[in-house]
């Protein structure tokens, strides 16, 4: 750094050799200087009023008249470079000044702490949604009941005899005392009985819901499941309204390339009744038809039950297995999975399936 | 269901290579479904042949047992082997240890030859052992895998074989046939049977069948057999419980005479095991025709046979060795003793085939469905026969597999035919539908032509007749499912074929969308998930001791609620009356999985049984009951609202740089439940909560503005967190969700925005430490009046400054006017009157 040493010549203003030399000390100082605070002291040193170039400038005043204004033209000219020469370092420094500040600031953005709790659903749940958002897409509406049902929707309604086999193929639970005749449903079809009984036709519904079966838990069974099942009740629908249903439902849910199978089976709400296969191109294992769920024109008995005249209206019905669309669709191998809890489960879903 | 292929190719056109699975992909296009393949060779490989030993050495070892070293001819005698393979030997003589001793030289055994490969993947290969090499074995059923039998080798001359050395035994023993096992579905009782499925068949290959009935030349009728009478006096239903009785003698029977292998091959590969040549031939007739049959030692019957329903207090010892005692309503056989069996379900023990047996006695009954359904539930019987009359069997098939056994007897048991027999009952009147000509077009929507009706239905077997205005059908005597024209429309789509039904895509009147309430519940559970919450979905099966904790507010009640009769456990015999139960388990297996920091959620149904359970009565099917009776069914079910509840332990985040994770305290319980409050638009009166389940000085009860009481958030009890194995301090809350949907406004009305500025002022107030701060908050809302825009608590103090035993609160009061700028002295005149409201009702002195 350039200091004036106190007593050193004052330059004459018309000296403009003496001038321009302390101009180039200024700049030269101006450019030495490394940091803001470094510039200010140049700038005091080279334009303070100690300065050589004030102290000169002051001089002017006492020069002869004619000599004023040249003297005038050589100081400005000179303040005005060492100024600009300022200005420049100023703004250069100032700008390296915040670049380094940024660069001060900069903290590894790879450690940054999770704030707040990603939380999460079940993805049996945000399946049921999706679904259910199909049909509505549809014109459908969603229906639902309860959990503990009286024996006769549960099975009486929907044309179980009393003492058939198929009865007791649904492994129920019963509530005590049995004399009243209260069971936790073994389908969601209760709920198509209670949609009869209580809407008039043209009835277009679907229920989802959690329903129970006395199995144990293991890889592929569980006692509570869950269901959706559709209903549809108008005048003329035919096997071929359930297969074009089913069609549209299955590419929703998979995509456009989706088949569906059908194959006789016996429910003894349906007659006739079908079993559901889709196609699986991206079954672990190879491509293959994997059972999906059951579906059949109603029974006229399930009808005569909700008081619906079966010679002026028919309908279809259909259902199936959430957990098994889940395991499937997104490969869940174990059922347990999807029972027990475990927060690594739910969170890996996120709020999608 | 399984089939023999064997078995099935006598009747239907099976191709010479097909294997169960082609045999079963043709089945499941007529709705039998696939269930497993049964294949030996699929475990089992040869070379295993016939042998018979040459000589047998006894070798006594150090180890106490005897070994016998044994020379064993395989091929036959003077000629060579023609097998190669490392470890049999030329000469067609091998040396072979063995640990059994049930046979003598000479017998004819299977010897399974070095390459062999047994059950279990056992590898047969020559190898040196007590001081031998052993170049094969001498092979026992068990390790065949064809018997259970411990008693050692399997000698051929015991089950009646006296084969060629060298032969391969696996021939013999019908070890190359397969069985195709496919589901049989309730309603169709004749694919209980190879006549059933070999029809089936055909109707899926489109080729031949021969009924396996048409192959056995019955009597028309029969006569002066053993004396049987019907005599049921009360039918189930008004139907007789036997409406058939065909009965057949056999005399000279040698019942213990070996079962043929081609027989005892097919029965286990139907699934049924050898015990008998009687109860084989019975078992082996039932599974060709679906006619259960059951023989009597004819010589233990004492008069005339009587089929009637128990009398009370009558007992019976069926085979099984269990003495039972009947009800009134099992329809039983009886003779001058008293009970010889349970009609269709099990026989008696005294009357039972033995090996002394020499006069048997056939029986082919038909039993009406629910009589044997009932029975066999009551006395938990099921058998291959309760199975079958429970579903329905061919009226017409009884004397045909009466005699089908009577043949089978005298062919293989050396018995001679009685020609004389019994057949009593009345044969029911066939069923014939009138299936209108566009009936089954609509249905199935196919344009069926009258061909395709006509051949479908005759196919099955039906007598079709045409009428004027469609067809007159009469089903078959085996298909007790065809009643009315629908289940006709099904039969003529499953023939012409399921693949052709064509879609269409029906449209729905227009639609509402989702309820408000189907609304309100997925904006609640988003709600909480986006919170930070992890949904999860617990069993609703609960212990009585966590109802009466978690269900009921004040300790030592007994909470009322629904018990399971068969429950998956005892211990968890009940249904929730809370979420919370559930929640805590689950919390407890993260826990236990290293997961300690949690937030969980649950909503589902709780159950609350009210004062009518149930309805003493269920109307009958296929008709609409009346209002009462429906009102009836509504009323007895429980009350089952939606709760949500939730869970919190330990810590809001994980520890992270620059972070530190909160611990999870009780307010974080309340916050979340006046969430759930806040996005229903439903204001939660949060008031100081005592219920058993919560920490009696950290627990918020929350109700609607009503004063209806709609759940509890907090700090659950330290003593049943302890009890429990949770963390201290672990938080919860439970809601009634549906309380909230309800109490939802309909709409809500919009306020008046002003645009005047606000006038701030805030006050402390000291009260007493045990006046609950939102009351007071309430008094200075109330006093402060309609300039007040906003009032909140944003301070709570004691200690220093403060005099024991209260607590000073801070509050920001904001102040606003609808029409004009406030002044100081207005804002301050509404903030002094909130203060006297508080003052006057919680005696707040301003700090």
């Amino acid at each position: 750094m350039t200091e004036t040493l106190p007593g050193a010549a004052v330059p004459n203003p018309l000296d403009e050799a003496a001038i321009t030399a302390a101009v180039d000390q200024a700049v030269a100082a101006i450019a030495a200087a490394s940091t803001l605070d470094e510039l200010k002291a140049v700038r005091l040193a080279h334009t303070g009023e100690k300065s050589a170039l004030s102290l000169a400038n002051r001089e002017i005043g006492a020069l002869p008249k004619d000599q004023k204004a040249a003297a005038g033209k050589l100081m400005g000219a000179s303040r005005g470079r060492v100024n600009k020469a300022l200005a420049d370092r100023t703004v250069e420094l100032e700008a390296e000044n915040d670049a380094r500040i940024l660069v001060e600031e900069t903290v590894d953005v790879t450690a940054a702490p999770r704030r707040r709790r990603a939380g999460a659903r079940h993805p049996l749940s945000t399946l049921q949604d999706r679904v259910a958002d199909i049909f509505v897409g549809m014109g459908w509406e969603i229906a639902e009941g309860p959990e503990v049902e009286s024996e006769w929707f549960n099975f009486d309604a929907l044309n179980f005899k009393p003492d058939h086999p198929a009865r007791e193929m649904q492994d129920t639970f019963f509530v005590e005392p049995p004399e009243a005749h209260l069971l936790m449903r073994t389908h969601t079809s209760p709920v198509q009985v209670r949609s009869m009984l209580e809407r008039e036709v043209p009835i277009y519904v679907l229920c989802p819901g959690k329903v129970f079966r006395t199995d144990e838990l293991d890889a592929t069974h569980t006692p509570v499941f869950h269901q959706f099942e559709g209903l549809a009740i108008d005048k003329g629908l035919s096997m071929a309204d359930l297969r074009g249903t089913l069609e549209h439902f299955a590419r929703q849910m998979f995509g456009d390339e989706a088949q569906i199978r059908l194959r006789p089976n016996y429910f003894p709400f349906t007659e006739p009744s079908a079993e559901l296969d889709i196609w699986h191109p991206g079954a672990k294992g190879g491509p293959r038809w994997i059972e999906w769920g059951g579906c059949g024109m109603v029974n006229p008995n399930v009808l005569r039950a909700a008081g619906i005249d079966p010679d002026v209206f028919s309908g279809f019905a259909f259902g199936m297995g959430i957990e098994r669309t889940l395991m499937f669709r997104n490969e869940v191998g174990d059922m347990r999975d999807m029972i027990e809890g475990d927060v690594r489960f739910s969170e890996h879903f996120g709020m999608e399936i | 269901m399984r089939i023999p292929l064997s078995w099935l190719r006598e009747f239907a056109a099976v191709p010479a290579g097909a294997t169960a699975e082609d045999v079963m992909a043709e089945l499941v296009k007529v709705g039998l479904e696939e269930e497993a393949v049964h294949r030996p060779t699929d475990a089992l490989q040869g070379p295993i042949v016939v042998g018979q030993v040459l000589s047998l050495v006894k070798e006594p070892q150090s180890n106490g047992k005897t070994i016998n070293w044994c020379q064993v001819r395989v091929v036959p005698e003077g000629q060579e082997q023609t097998l190669t393979g490392d470890g049999i030997d030329p000469s067609g003589v091998q040396g072979i240890i063995c640990g059994a001793h049930n046979f003598v030289e000479g017998d004819k055994v299977v010897v399974t030859l070095p390459g062999a490969v047994l059950p279990g993947d056992f590898r047969i290969s020559a190898r040196k052992t007590y001081g031998h090499l052993s170049a094969g074995m001498i092979a026992s059923v068990r390790e065949l895998g064809i018997g259970e039998d411990h008693d050692g080798i399997l000698v051929l001359s015991r089950i009646g074989l006296d084969p060629e050395l060298g032969t391969d035994a696996m021939e013999l023993l019908g070890l190359y046939d397969q069985a195709a096992e496919i589901n049989v579905t309730p309603d169709r009782s004749y694919c209980f049977s190879i006549r059933g499925v070999a029809r089936e068949y055909a109707h899926a290959t489109g080729t031949g069948f021969t009924d396996p009935a048409s192959k056995v030349q019955a009597p028309a009728a029969l006569a002066g057999g053993y004396p049987v009478k019907l005599n049921d006096d009360a039918p189930i239903y008004g139907k007789p419980g036997c409406d058939r009785f065909v009965a057949r003698t056999v005399h000279g029977v040698d019942a213990t005479r070996p079962t043929p292998p081609w027989m005892s091959a097919r029965l286990r590969l139907a699934g049924i095991r050898s015990i008998s040549l009687p109860v084989d031939i019975s078992n082996y007739v039932m599974l060709e025709l679906g006619q259960p049959l059951h023989f009597y030692d004819q010589d233990k019957l004492s008069g005339e046979i009587v089929v009637r329903r128990a009398v009370a207090g009558e007992k019976l010892k069926t085979l099984d060795g269990k003495d039972r005692a009947l009800d009134a309503e099992d329809l039983l056989i009886t003779d001058g003793s008293g009970p010889i069996g349970v009609a269709g379900v099990m026989g008696g023990a005294a009357t039972e085939v033995s090996d002394a047996t020499s006069t048997i006695l056939i029986e082919a009954a038909h039993f009406e469905e629910v009589s044997i359904a009932r029975s066999r539930r009551r006395h938990k019987l099921p058998s291959e026969a309760s199975k079958r009359f429970e579903r329905g069997v061919d009226w017409h098939v009884a004397h045909v597999a009466a005699q089908r056994a009577v043949d089978l007897l005298v062919e293989l048991a050396g018995g001679t035919a009685d020609e004389a027999g019994t057949d009593v009952g009345t044969a029911p009147a066939p069923v014939t539908v009138q299936l209108p000509a566009a009936f089954a077009a609509e249905r199935i929507g196919i344009d069926f032509t009258e061909e395709q009706i006509l051949t479908s239905l005759q196919d099955l077997g039906a007598v079709v007749e045409k009428t004027g205005t469609g067809y007159s059908v009469t089903a078959p005597s085996w298909r007790n499912d065809l009643e009315t024209k629908e289940d006709l429309s099904e039969e003529i789509a499953r023939l012409v074929g399921y693949d052709k039904i064509p879609a269409t895509l029906p449209v729905a009147p227009p639609g509402r969308g989702l309820t408000r309430v189907q609304q309100q519940r997925r904006r609640l559970v988003q709600a909480l998930a986006d919170a930070g919450l992890t949904e999860v979905m617990a069993y609703p099966f609960v212990s009585k001791a966590a109802n009466d904790t978690f269900g009921v507010a004040a300790a030592g009640a007994e909470r009322k609620a629904l018990k399971l009769a068969n429950p998956i456990s005892e211990e968890h015999g009940y249904l929730r009356t809370s979420i919370l139960p559930g929640l805590i388990e689950v919390a407890k297996r993260n826990h236990s999985r290293g997961f300690r920091d949690l937030a969980l959620f649950e909503s589902g149904l709780v159950f609350l049984p009210g004062d009518t359970l149930g309805t003493a009565s269920i109307p009958p099917l296929g008709a609409k009951p009346s209002d009462e009776v429906l009102d009836g069914l509504y009323d007895g079910v429980p009350d089952q609202p939606l709760h949500l509840a939730a869970v919190l332990t330990g810590h809001d985040s994980p520890a992270a740089p620059a972070h530190t994770p909160r611990a999870w305290d009780w307010a974080d319980a309340l916050d979340i439940a006046r969430l759930a409050g806040d996005v229903l638009g439903v204001e939660l009166v949060v008031s100081k909560g005592q219920h058993q389940a919560f920490h009696p000085g950290r627990a918020a009860q929350l109700a609607l503005r009503s004063g209806e009481v709609v759940g509890y958030a907090g700090e659950l009890h330290p003593k049943l967190l302890a009890a429990h194995d949770m963390p201290a301090r672990s938080v919860a809350l439970e809601l009634n969700a549906d309380a909230l949907f309800e109490a939802a406004a309909d709409v809500i009305v919009a306020r008046h925005i002003s645009s005047y500025p606000v006038a701030t002022q805030d006050v402390a107030l000291v009260v007493a430490a045990e006046v609950a701060a939102d009351e007071v908050l309430a008094a200075l809302r109330e006093g402060a009046g309609e300039l007040l825009e906003e009032v909140s608590l944003f301070d709570v103090y004691a200690g220093k400054g403060i005099e024991e035993g209260k607590k000073s609160l801070a509050f920001n009061l904001r102040f606003r006017a609808d029409d004009r700028t406030l002044t100081a002295d207005e804002a301050s005149a509404a903030r002094d009157s909130a203060v006297a409201a508080a003052h006057e009702r919680f005696g707040a002195v301003q700090r």
